[in-house]
């Protein structure tokens, strides 16, 4: 007999695409997040099976969740396949519901000790609408055999179908209901995983990164952003398009990237806030344009949603593989910047302070970003999204009034930054030129311009470097054990720190979030300071340890690596931590 | 009441590295008549160009100018005129920049149309490299990187301008600079994208398209029973090259609005007076209602 569990546990909805797992399953984790409960939901795309099979997994705590987790203890199975597909993710005590109109062996499933529901789910989605309601069904037997309340998910279903019109929100509700009573007449109370409404919890938002980082931009300024699409970054511009027309904001869908990033660059030049957000092939095609922000000193923001590469790669998974690749992209040396927040506050953070950045130190920001934390949805305490924290700091930028009748646009400066005036004001031009060019903008070859304009413009780095944040540090002080991550691993490294202590273990996480230009002394020291290392990325090649091998000569004991485009489990880690540290550990 | 401005406010003392006799020369004075004529201060305009010799425009000018990437100068003033409509934007470069690499901003900009005034010097060759085929280069025309002629076609930019919806298609000539300021100075006034393909001797590179060779060719439209608003007959003229070679507008198609003037988020402001306004008065209250669809 399994233990009764109430608020701890994790669902995953499985079907094809078109069958709504996605609307379905964001759905259910607001009505989760409306109860009170923390809710990490993740998405996975997959293309290997005709049809394509997708799948929405969720946590659900009444503790604040980081990741997701295995093994799942509900399966909500939209297609015969999805029953199968998942089996060995159930954990023992757990169920799969499906419509009883599939044909499954159900012998495999009673085997592992699964609890096997066929529900009339297609039958009651028929007599109320029709089959694609199927989802709504799952949902609403979810609700039953969990014993959680309805009215949370009549609340999702009646906001989410409104659209739709009143007689698809009374079809959907009938069908979530009949489906509730289906599951409740058959299991009762006896499913030991329970999902309850938290008395006096706190109401949370439910977004995911990208929602943040181009809510954070908005607050910051953005006022323009031109991008192509491209997986996981198109919803960036998505959001911004969307945004109330108040706010004018300037969206543009170019015809490819190079426009993209050339268009944002031309209007930063202007004097407006600009980003563009890409994906690693996008990216690609930008490069060039980054070096002409070098050069130009016009200031812009580009995100970087990571997946699966190279070329095409893997569309809708997730990778950190170009970490390196934006560090170095676009041919001489300039100066730049590269953040990769790790939680959806701080790509919320990150969607202004990059536009600070860009303005104060002229120059490229990368955000990288991934599809586990551009697509995942987390719940998030408002206070966490905190407009009265936003500062809007344009650096060194002139005010047309402030403009001087001899100004130089690159004039020498001591910090390498130069005022910046923009085209317009009544004082004098502004320029800006690919071509290496003199204080007043006008292009030369002279070795003699060429070598205080190089140094000034790469001093700039040396200035951002004195405000680049060090690796926040998760876990105990002198742990026997420190992880080393950055960008989207974040929620997943510090549950498996979590683990690993509450085993007996000794660890804890240093986690970066600032990526470029390195605070190099000061981290020199911090990482002097860990006894084992173990460098934990979604990438082949382990580029944060090249990096801080690199920048610092630093050499950590060990790396862990995922490349299947799937995101690290918790578990996944703290059991390679345990199986590999100490084997040919180096003391 | 005629108060032109001086066009030597544009002069500019930067050392200029065309060849004697380029074409490059008129075009850039009959730029700045034209701007001086229409009474665009330099601290109004903004010229933006890509790479090459022609590229090289916004240099030998005191004006707003930003050199950018080879192909690249059409969306790059496309975001400076989408941030800050009030900018007079200018775009100057080659008829590589513009037809080779660019060619796909040629086409996406002239369907877009942006109030933007694009200039081609169109020399039918690579200068700055030293003389290779450009995409308006003729077929079997001779150079380095076509040793025994080029085997392409040449780019016809009148058609595409044309089959790309652009509003304002003209023709001028090097060889004629009163001619292209006027040209340039219609193209201004044309509310939208306007497109200024200009003949441009390379003295250096192209020993077969000369002066000479042009003034052989050369007509005006305006001296003919020609009206640039029938998109038929502009479709014929676009056509016409080799014996005879049109000068003057092509095509003109007014009332359409711009771009940007149908770009609702502009009105009441664009991102440049946005983000300043922001900078001086934050106002978090406004931002947290968006918060709302996340509960």
């Amino acid at each position: 007999m399994v233990e009764r569990v109430t608020n701890e546990m994790s669902i995953l909805i499985g079907g094809d695409a078109g069958q709504g797992v996605e609307s379905g399953g964001a759905g259910f984790a607001k009505a989760f997040a409306r109860a009170g409960l923390h809710v990490f939901a993740m998405q996975d795309f997959r293309s290997r099976i005709r049809g394509g099979h997708n799948f929405f997994q969720m946590r659900l705590s009444e503790r604040p969740v980081y990741s997701h987790r295995d093994p799942v203890q509900l399966v909500v199975a939209l297609t015969p396949d999805s029953v199968m597909m998942h089996l060995d993710h159930i954990a023992e005590g757990g169920a799969v519901i499906f419509a009883d109109t599939f044909k499954i062996d159900e012998g495999p499933l009673r085997e592992r000790g699964i609890s096997v529901d066929a529900l009339p789910l297609t039958r009651i989605a028929e007599k109320h609408g029709n089959r694609i309601m199927m989802n709504t069904a799952s949902l609403g037997a979810t609700a039953g055999i969990t014993g959680f309340p309805m009215e949370y998910l009549e609340s999702v279903i009646s906001e989410n179908f409104a659209v739709k019109g009143t007689a698809a929100v009374e079809a959907n509700l009938a069908v979530a209901r009949e489906a509730f009573e289906a599951a409740q007449e058959r299991y009762g109370n006896d499913f030991p995983f329970r999902l309850s409404p938290v008395p006096g919890a706190r109401q949370r938002m439910l977004m995911n990164g990208n929602e943040a980082i181009a809510m954070g931009a908005l607050a910051g300024g953005c006022r323009f952003i031109s991008a192509y699409p491209m997986t996981p970054a198109t919803s960036v511009i998505e959001w911004l398009a969307a945004a109330p027309a108040e706010y004018g904001v300037v969206t543009k869908h170019t015809e490819d990237e190079i426009a993209a990033v050339c268009m944002a660059l031309g209007a930063s030049f202007a004097g407006a806030r600009a980003m563009t957000a890409t994906s690693g092939g996008g990216l690609s095609l930008m490069v060039e344009a980054m070096g002409l922000s070098g050069i130009t000193e016009v200031p812009l923001v580009m995100v970087d949603a990571q997946r699966g590469g190279p070329s095409t790669g893997m569309p809708t998974h997730t990778e950190q593989s170009d970490l390196l690749f934006v560090i170095h992209a676009s041919q001489g040396e300039f100066p730049r910047v590269v953040l990769a927040p790790g939680t959806v506050e701080e790509c919320f953070e990150a969607g202004w302070r990059s536009f600070n950045l860009a303005d104060r130190y002229q120059c490229p920001v990368l955000i990288l970003t991934d599809t586990l934390l551009a697509s995942s949805l987390q719940t998030v305490d408002s206070g966490d999204i905190d407009f009265d924290k936003v500062v809007i700091d344009r650096g060194k930028t002139l005010e047309d009034e402030d403009v001087p009748g001899d100004y130089k646009r690159f004039a020498l400066s001591p910090d390498g930054v130069s005022p910046r005036a923009f085209p317009g004001n009544p004082a004098a031009v502004v320029t800006a030129a690919s071509d290496e060019h003199m204080e007043d903008g006008h292009i030369s070859e002279a070795a003699s311009v060429r070598v205080p304009m190089m140094q000034k413009r790469m001093q700039k780095l040396e200035t951002a470097r004195d405000e680049m944040r060090l690796p926040a540090i998760y876990g105990p002080e002198g742990a026997d054990i420190t992880l080393i991550s950055w960008g989207s691993t974040h929620g997943t490294v510090r549950h498996a720190v979590d683990i690993l202590n509450d085993s007996g273990e000794s660890a804890r996480m240093m986690h970066f979030t600032d990526l470029w230009p390195l605070p190099v002394d000061a981290l020199r020291e911090m990482l002097r300071s860990c006894r084992r290392t173990v460098v934990v990325e979604q990438n082949y090649t382990s580029q944060l340890a090249t990096l801080l091998r690199m920048t610092t000569g630093f050499e950590a004991n060990l790396t862990l690596n995922k490349y299947d485009g799937r995101p690290f489990g918790p578990d996944d880690i703290a059991a390679a931590v345990r199986r590999e540290v100490g084997v040919g550990y180096k003391a | 009441m005629v108060t032109r401005l001086d066009f030597k406010i544009y002069d500019c003392p930067a050392d200029v590295t065309w060849c004697p006799g380029c074409g490059d020369f008129a075009i850039l004075r009959a730029l700045k008549v034209a701007l001086a004529d229409l009474e665009i201060s330099p601290y109004d305009a903004l010229v933006v160009s890509g790479i090459g010799c022609g590229s090289k425009l916004p240099d030998y000018m005191t004006v707003n100018g930003f050199m950018t990437l080879h192909g690249r100068p059409l969306p790059v003033a496309t975001g400076a005129k989408l941030a800050n409509p009030e900018l007079h934007v200018i775009v100057v470069n080659g008829d590589g920049d513009s037809y080779g690499i660019g060619g796909n901003h040629f086409i996406q900009t002239a369907r877009r149309n942006p109030d933007i005034t694009h200039i081609v010097e169109d020399n039918q060759i690579y200068g700055l490299t030293k003389g290779q085929y450009s995409p308006t280069s003729e077929k079997g025309f001779i150079t380095s990187t076509s040793p025994t002629g080029s085997i392409e076609m040449a780019f016809n930019p009148m058609v595409m301008a044309l089959a790309s919806g652009a509003g304002f298609i003209a023709r001028g000539f090097a060889g004629e600079p009163k001619h292209l300021t006027e040209l340039i100075k219609q193209g201004m006034r044309h509310h939208g994208y306007a497109l200024i393909d200009v003949l441009q001797p390379c003295v250096t590179e192209n020993k077969v398209n000369t002066y000479d060779w042009y003034r052989e060719r050369v007509y005006h439209l305006e001296d003919e029973a020609y009206d640039p608003a029938d998109g038929d007959g502009a479709w014929q003229k676009a056509h016409e090259w080799g014996e005879r070679i049109p000068l003057g507008v092509l095509y003109r198609s007014e009332g359409h609005p711009a771009y940007e003037d149908e770009v609702k988020t502009l009105n009441g402001g664009n991102p440049v007076t946005r983000v300043r306004e922001l900078a001086r008065s934050p106002r978090p209250e406004q931002y947290e209602k968006l918060k709302a669809k996340y509960f």
